[in-house]
């Protein structure tokens, strides 16, 4: 495992896609290599904090057009 | 949802009320306009309230609306930008990809940034991906879909979510790394 590897085989890592040799191999490498520690960690973090942010607010109007709608469509149903 | 699926519609408002804002969140991810993000939401949960009776309960009903969602989405965002989305790979080299040089962010650059200024940053790196990336990523990471089922809602194969949520997690990092390093813009 070098370098290259580990950037192709970030994402795969992050989501324990990673068959147990070629996992074990990327690991040898984290542990050699400070830069790519650092990368792989980064990646992660970018991951998370994107998955974990808050959700935003929905705008009160554009809900209530999204309520008002929907009621006309289940009144419609009922005519 | 047993009730909304019978016709119960204040279940069905219920079930709105609850994932109203995820599927916003979606639908803005995805087209990043927010009138587009808007008649893509309504469109989606009008979609579902005519189809619930399809709907199988052994799928989550969550993902199930999410693929309403995504596609109401895309189907704007391709007219809105017909040559900036494909169901082919995108071609790209990898070099803008491939980390130049590695600094470190330093211990927990997100309690550096308030919440709504953190929250500026997500939305302005993201913007700047290319769409197929995005939606690979939005889909994948930010709504929590499996690669299976982010193929599903695309019409991609796996191998291509795979390589695309690749790309987008690494042009992420590259351009959140120009923003975290310490001492950077902040």
């Amino acid at each position: 495992m070098n370098c290259d590897g580990v950037i192709r085989g970030v994402s795969s890592y992050i989501d324990g896609e990673l068959g147990i040799a070629i996992r074990e191999e990327f690991e040898v490498h984290l542990k050699m290599c400070r830069d790519c520690a650092i990368f792989v960690q980064q990646t992660k973090f970018t991951v998370e904090i994107f998955s974990t942010a808050e959700l935003p607010d929905l705008p009160a109007d554009t809900r209530s057009r999204l309520h008002d709608k929907l009621r006309r469509k289940i009144n419609e149903g009922r005519k | 949802m047993a009730a909304a699926k019978s016709g119960d519609a204040a279940a069905f408002e219920e079930l709105v009320n609850r994932y109203e804002r995820k599927i916003f969140r979606l639908t803005m991810n995805i087209t990043r306009n927010r009138e587009d993000a808007e008649d893509s939401m309504q469109d989606a949960f009008m979609k579902a309230y005519s189809h619930l009776g399809g709907f199988q309960e052994d799928s989550r009903f969550y993902t199930w609306l999410v693929r309403i969602a995504a596609n109401e989405a895309l189907m704007r965002l391709r007219k809105r930008r017909p040559n900036q989305f494909s169901l082919d790979e995108p071609i790209e080299s990898d070099d803008d990809v491939i980390p130049q040089e590695i600094e470190d962010w330093g211990p927990s650059p997100e309690q550096r940034y308030a919440q709504t200024e953190m929250r500026d940053i997500l939305n302005g790196v993201i913007d700047q991906l290319q769409p197929d990336f995005r939606v690979a990523f939005v889909l994948r990471d930010v709504e929590g879909l499996s690669t299976g089922e982010t193929a599903e809602a695309l019409g991609i194969s796996e191998a291509a979510v795979k390589s695309r949520l690749l790309r987008a997690r690494l042009k992420l990092r590259q351009k959140l790394d120009r923003i975290f390093r310490q001492g950077g813009a902040h």
